[in-house]
């Protein structure tokens, strides 16, 4: 008796022990001939938003990514903008400038104030963009997967830079519900074939190798079939991928009291219920994750917008503008 | 008819059936969640038993499981009262025959209500169900009543008033009507359910900075039930120790100051932002008691092993291996003090570092946490009343100190590693580095469990073979029906025996 509760005690010992992961630097790109400068019009009208679903209006067209920002988009805006000068880098960390937010003085709140902050850390474990030579650099094969590490004011940044924005949450839920009122983008079911979450660890494993920052190139689950896995389109109502799964989203609202930034969609980390259409994570504007990255909304222009004025409808319809 | 007289009117046996309820909606509704659904488990519980599972209606279904435990649990702690806790016999079959029909209706009709479609009449008789538990509580706490002079306490070593009013009895009775008033906290706002009020967990709300009131009165509701169930359990086992002497007289009143000031804090919450602090100060006082019953009864324990063994002069190591003789004995206190580490140290850590660390965090990190240590406390007050069934089921020998050192090792393996889990980040900051620990950490949390349901469902599976005995230990139950305790007051004495419940199974 002794002598086995010894060995149970050593036995927890050792698998208490912790070791650093491998992390990859490199992998086999993968194509999946989805093109992330794809934008998407989302149209004026109502929709569903929450567990419980209430009808909201969003009166005016928008137009939403048809994927998350990549790692290879966004190491192209850190090089515009560092040769503009409007980034710098300090230790390792990329920071820009960022106006700040109105203090309301409310319990547990804290300040954000202006002043340079964090974008991006580089050499974090888990991010794919290396400065070397004065320019940034992705990752071989990590190109077209999601950009992560990420603060909230760096995806804000590359959202301003570009004159585009981050969605609202509200603008979010309806790309990625559209008018019914299902459970997930793609529907009310949810398998490994269709989304990276946490239940697709078994599965991913076996394609991706043994990385644990085990993000899926943007707009993978698309029919497709990869080394003979088969994958199901996930895309929204809308046409929009990814928009459950992968790598949780940051969206632009800034609530008063709080300045929590908020995060839709879920990612590789989570199980399902993360990745329902009305969940929702949130944290400080400068926190980063291997699991958060984030896509922009756009406003349509005057002319564009007459020109998709018959155009109220969903998935068959959908309008596709390559930028 | 025997059988079912044992299972169904014994406190004895009315425990083994909620016990053996409880286990086995963990056993089939833990298949759908987790790890389970990656390995295929849940498609295979939801095809065999036809689950309708609408992934809109998971936070409708996730309460309604809820309540079908606790109320077992309270149930238990129900049966467990009225045998310990000297009143009329009239009183503790109403109660107990009253209670049991209510937890299982609601039990078999919420869970179809959740699980199987939205059937709104299983709905209603889920509502009855509900109101017939509370029902059961009312005439509890009745029965409690302190004041009645024929329970006045006569020996001294046990708390009472000048008068002779019981102190223990009056804190089973101060738990009572506060639970009462709780779940009415509980009941009101569910009263206005779809009717302005919509399904949420509490945990979902932790970064809204405007609650309704009738959400606070939801997350009122919900820790101060588990914080009385957790009290419950603590008087219920110090009697089982026939806690008594210097600590009773101390704890008795502490512990009936902190269940008030704890309850009136929770209730509180739904008006002011100083009910923190009440319920802190009501904490303290709780755990102080509960403290208090510990040091007794590991004290009773050195004493008693060394009194078997004759030692007059023990060793300090004796003393040691006395206290670590019956583990089924030993174990429900050294829960309540594990419990600090897994629950009551995180809940006030959190509260310390809530700006420094928990609210930078990402809410979904936060959310694991606090769902987590809550999930471990009713986990822990769960083995603390396996533990007291063992030894109501008689269980002696190897076996006993086998069952009881493999759940106290698998239960606080699996909980200190969720612990763990919950805050990995103090412990490896770099983020990628700790899917290494989790994977561990998960691991360590499946082995405890797995240890947990595997002797589980061999004590059941053991009480269900009894049962096809002619004579089995059931039948000896039936006789001896109650919990053999020491009573703080024996009105036997006084009045007629047969109106009274008294042990020995007498009527």
């Amino acid at each position: 008796m002794k002598k086995i509760i010894f060995a149970t005690f050593i036995l927890l010992g050792l698998f208490g022990c912790n070791s650093q992961p491998v992390i990859n630097t490199e992998t086999e790109l993968i194509e999946t001939g989805i093109n992330p400068d794809t934008w998407i019009t989302i149209p004026a009208g109502t929709f569903f938003s929450g567990m419980v679903p209430h009808e909201k209006l969003i009166d005016y067209d928008y137009e939403m990514m048809l994927t998350h920002v990549t790692n290879g988009q966004y190491a192209k805006y850190l090089n515009e903008a560092f040769s503009k000068g409007i980034i710098k880098i300090y230790k390792d960390s990329i920071l820009g400038f960022y106006k700040g937010d109105p203090f309301d003085n409310y319990l547990h709140e804290e300040e954000i104030t202006a002043g340079d902050k964090l974008f991006l850390a580089l050499n974090k474990s888990g991010t794919h963009i290396r400065f070397t030579s004065e320019t940034f650099n992705v990752d071989k094969g990590f190109d077209n997967h999601p950009v992560i590490n990420v603060t909230w004011f760096g995806a804000n940044a590359y959202a301003k830079f570009y004159h585009y924005r981050l969605p609202t949450e509200l603008e979010w839920e309806k790309a990625a519900r559209g008018k019914d009122t299902r459970a997930y983008p793609w529907g009310n079911e949810i398998s490994s074939r269709i989304t990276n979450y946490k239940s697709s660890n078994t599965v991913l494993h076996n394609i991706l190798g043994g990385n644990v920052a085990r993000t899926t190139p943007v707009g993978y689950y698309n029919g497709k079939t990869y080394d003979g896995f088969e994958t199901e389109d996930n895309r929204s109502p809308y046409g929009l991928y990814d928009m459950g799964g992968n790598v949780w989203q940051w969206v632009g609202d800034d609530y008063p009291k709080v300045h929590y930034r908020y995060m839709r969609g879920g990612s590789f980390t989570n199980y399902e219920y993360n990745i329902f259409v009305w969940a929702r994570n949130s944290a400080g504007p400068d926190y980063s994750s291997i699991n958060i990255g984030f896509r922009c909304a756009r406003d349509i222009s005057k002319n564009a917008k007459e020109a998709n004025a018959d155009d109220n409808s969903v998935i068959d319809n959908t309008q596709v503008n390559n930028e | 008819m025997n059988r079912f007289n044992y299972l169904f009117t014994s406190t004895k046996g009315l425990i083994l059936v909620a016990i053996s309820l409880v286990s086995l909606i963990t056993g089939i509704f833990g298949t759908l969640s987790g790890p389970m659904v990656e390995w295929g488990v849940r498609d295979l519980t939801v095809g065999i038993l036809g689950m309708d599972l609408n992934p809109a209606e998971r936070a409708g279904r996730i309460i309604m499981l809820y309540h079908t435990i606790a109320m077992s649990i309270v149930a238990i702690e129900v049966y467990m009262i009225t045998s310990i806790i000297p009143m009329k016999k009239y009183e503790q079959r109403n109660i107990n025959a009253i209670i049991t029909f209510g937890y299982i209706i609601a039990m078999i009709a919420g869970l179809g209500f959740a699980y199987w479609g939205h059937n709104f009449s299983l709905h209603g008789i889920f509502l009855v169900g509900q109101s017939l538990v509370f029902f059961a509580g009312l005439m509890l706490a009745v029965a409690l009543n302190p004041w009645k002079k024929i329970y006045y306490v006569t020996n001294n070593e046990y708390a009472h008033t000048k008068k002779g009013v019981d102190m223990e009895r009056m804190a089973f009775f101060v738990m009572a009507v506060a639970m009462l008033i709780s779940a009415g906290f509980g009941a009101v706002t569910g009263s206005f359910w779809s009717n302005g009020h919509e399904t949420f967990l509490a945990e979902d709300l932790i970064r809204d900075p405007n609650k309704t009131a009738l959400q606070k009165a939801i997350v009122g509701h919900l820790h101060i039930m588990l914080t009385l169930i957790a009290v419950a359990i603590t008087l219920i086992v110090g009697r089982w120790m026939n806690f008594k002497g210097a600590f009773h007289k101390i704890a008795m009143p502490t512990m009936i100051f902190g269940t008030l000031v704890i309850s009136g804090g929770v209730w509180s919450v739904v008006w002011t932002h100083m009910a923190h602090t009440f319920i802190y100060i009501g904490s303290v006082f709780v755990m102080l008691a509960a403290l208090l019953l510990v040091i007794f009864s590991w004290k009773k324990l050195i004493n008693d092993r060394i009194a078997e063994r004759g030692l007059s002069n023990p060793t300090f190591f004796q003393k040691f291996a006395a206290l670590f003789h019956d583990p089924i004995k030993f174990g429900p206190f050294w829960q309540m003090v594990f419990m600090n580490f897994t629950v009551s140290g995180v809940g006030i850590f959190m509260a310390i570092k809530l700006d420094q660390i928990f609210r930078v965090w990402p809410a979904r990190e936060e959310r694991i946490t606090l769902t987590g240590h809550w999930h471990i406390l009713a986990a822990l007050i769960a083995t603390i009343i396996i533990m007291y069934f063992v030894d109501i089921s008689g269980i002696k020998g190897k076996t006993r100190k086998w069952f009881g050192w493999l759940l106290i090792i698998g239960s606080d393996t699996a909980f200190a590693s969720m612990t763990i889990f919950s805050m990995k980040r103090l412990i490896v900051e770099n983020e990628t580095a700790q899917q290494g620990l989790m994977d561990k950490v998960m691991l360590l949390a499946d082995f405890g469990l797995g240890i947990i349901l595997v002797m589980m469902l061999m004590l059941l599976l053991w009480r269900l073979f009894d049962l096809f005995k002619k004579k089995g230990i059931w039948t000896e139950e039936s006789v001896n029906q109650e919990l053999t305790v020491e009573k703080t007051s024996n009105p036997v004495l006084n009045i007629e025996r047969d109106t009274f419940n008294t042990e020995g199974g007498e009527k």
